[in-house]
């Protein structure tokens, strides 16, 4: 573990933390798996790199080729990895990306070199897929490798994270993880399932986003990721609860007391493993395993670990945080 | 029993702009019967024809998301919140 042929080697294998100290329930360990660690800061580098790696497998892109485009709807993390990617293997990218996001999230962005196509913030990432899919259909010679319909995303958690988790906690009961893409909690909880069978529970974890948006006309204007659908998400999961920004921001501070800087999307999911932790039976023996999908360093403008609770609370309400 | 149901932006003109309702109701099904005839707006849009959820909705009842309990029939204790939400995607 001393060189590494690329950064890119770095993506994966990431550390999980035992953090039980803040369990509300002395029989249910929770361990958290601190996907910041990734190069490009965020779980999405993984997702990332399978789909550029699936894309040049299948001949959609071919490395060293000049002049390669390709582009993506995101609220951020798979903007910014797919970002890192494609500046080390050298091709140009373009992120649609809504506009009421964290202002590091588009530095980011513009230190890796990627083009912002901004998306109204109104319509949150509802928005930001439409609109791609428009300039996709208006410019075929882009390759659009759309996260939230590709087997890729998925994938680099059926063959990583979850293999991961599963040897550094093998006594894994119960799989936590917030709900964007759905990619995460397909990939692992899939993988845990085939393995463990019906002794793992798997639980998502959802922001209240769809509450605030206003920038949808009616119902219709709503998004289920094609990959949630097409591999039964809605058979695989256990439970999904909502978390609120006021409990996300308080958890994500409280993370601070075990030395975790992470981010507001990873308080939430937290929240999710101490709802977890706290439903289940006294004395019955558990191991909840957490993903923190990114470190704190992308959030610090939004002052949630330092600002008056309640003018933070508000401020999440505006911002895309998953 | 009394229960208050948070309405999301997108439903707020069928609801005179209210993000909170009250309405009666001791499962799921009773709770969104009674806000539709309270708001006929709403009609189509939460509850589809054949009496199950539209497809871009989520509804949680304490914050659990009532697709992973009973669905409809999911009972809901005096007193509980439930939330409507649009389908929304991240990443």
């Amino acid at each position: 573990m001393s060189m590494y042929p690329s950064v890119l080697a770095l993506i994966g294998n990431t550390p999980l933390v035992d953090i039980s100290s803040l369990s509300p329930n002395p029989a249910a360990r929770i361990c958290i798996k601190l996907e910041g660690q990734n190069p490009g800061g965020s779980v999405k580098d993984r997702v990332a790199l399978s789909l550029i790696e699936q894309a040049e497998h299948d001949g959609i892109l071919v490395p060293g080729k000049p002049d390669q485009i390709l582009m993506e709807p995101s609220s951020g993390n798979t903007g910014i990895g797919l970002a890192l990617v494609c500046k080390v293997k050298g091709y140009h990218l373009k992120v649609v990306m809504p506009t009421n996001v964290s202002i590091e999230r588009r530095q980011l962005l513009e230190l890796w070199g990627a083009e912002i196509i901004e998306s109204p913030g109104s319509e949150a990432s509802n928005g930001a897929v439409r609109m791609a899919q428009k300039l996709a259909a208006d410019n075929p010679e882009w390759v659009f490798l759309y996260q939230y319909g590709n087997p890729a995303n998925p994938k680099a958690h059926y063959e990583g994270t979850g293999p991961e988790i599963l040897r550094d906690c093998p006594e894994v009961t119960h799989f936590v993880a917030g709900l964007g893409t759905s990619g995460t909690l397909l990939g692992v909880g899939r993988y845990l399932r085939d393995q463990l069978g019906e002794k793992v529970q798997i639980w998502a974890v959802e922001p209240p986003s769809g509450e605030t948006v206003d920038g949808l006309r009616n119902l219709d204007d709503g998004y289920i990721p094609p990959i949630f659908e097409e591999l039964g998400g809605a058979e695989l999961l256990d439970r999904k609860t909502v978390v609120r920004p006021r409990e996300s921001i308080e958890w994500t501070r409280r993370l601070t007391d075990v030395g975790i800087f992470a981010g507001i999307s990873t308080g939430a999911a937290v929240a999710g493993a101490i709802k977890c932790a706290a439903s289940l039976p006294p004395g019955v023996e558990a191991s909840i395993v957490v993903v923190s999908a990114d470190g704190g360093w992308k959030y610090l403008s939004t002052g949630a670990w330092t600002d008056d609770l309640d003018e933070v609370t508000e401020r999440a309400k505006s911002i895309i945080y998953f | 029993m009394a229960v208050e149901v948070r309405i999301p932006t997108v439903l707020r003109t069928h609801t005179g702009g209210a993000a909170v309702v009250t309405v009666d109701g001791a499962t799921i099904g009773d709770v969104l019967g009674k806000l539709v005839a309270e708001y006929p707006g709403i009609s189509g849009q939460v509850v589809q024809e054949d009496g199950s959820l539209h497809k871009f909705v989520n509804i949680y009842v304490n914050d659990d998301d009532v697709r992973y309990l009973d669905g409809v029939n999911t009972p809901v204790p005096d007193g509980a919140e439930v939330s409507i939400l649009p389908a929304v995607a991240g990443g």
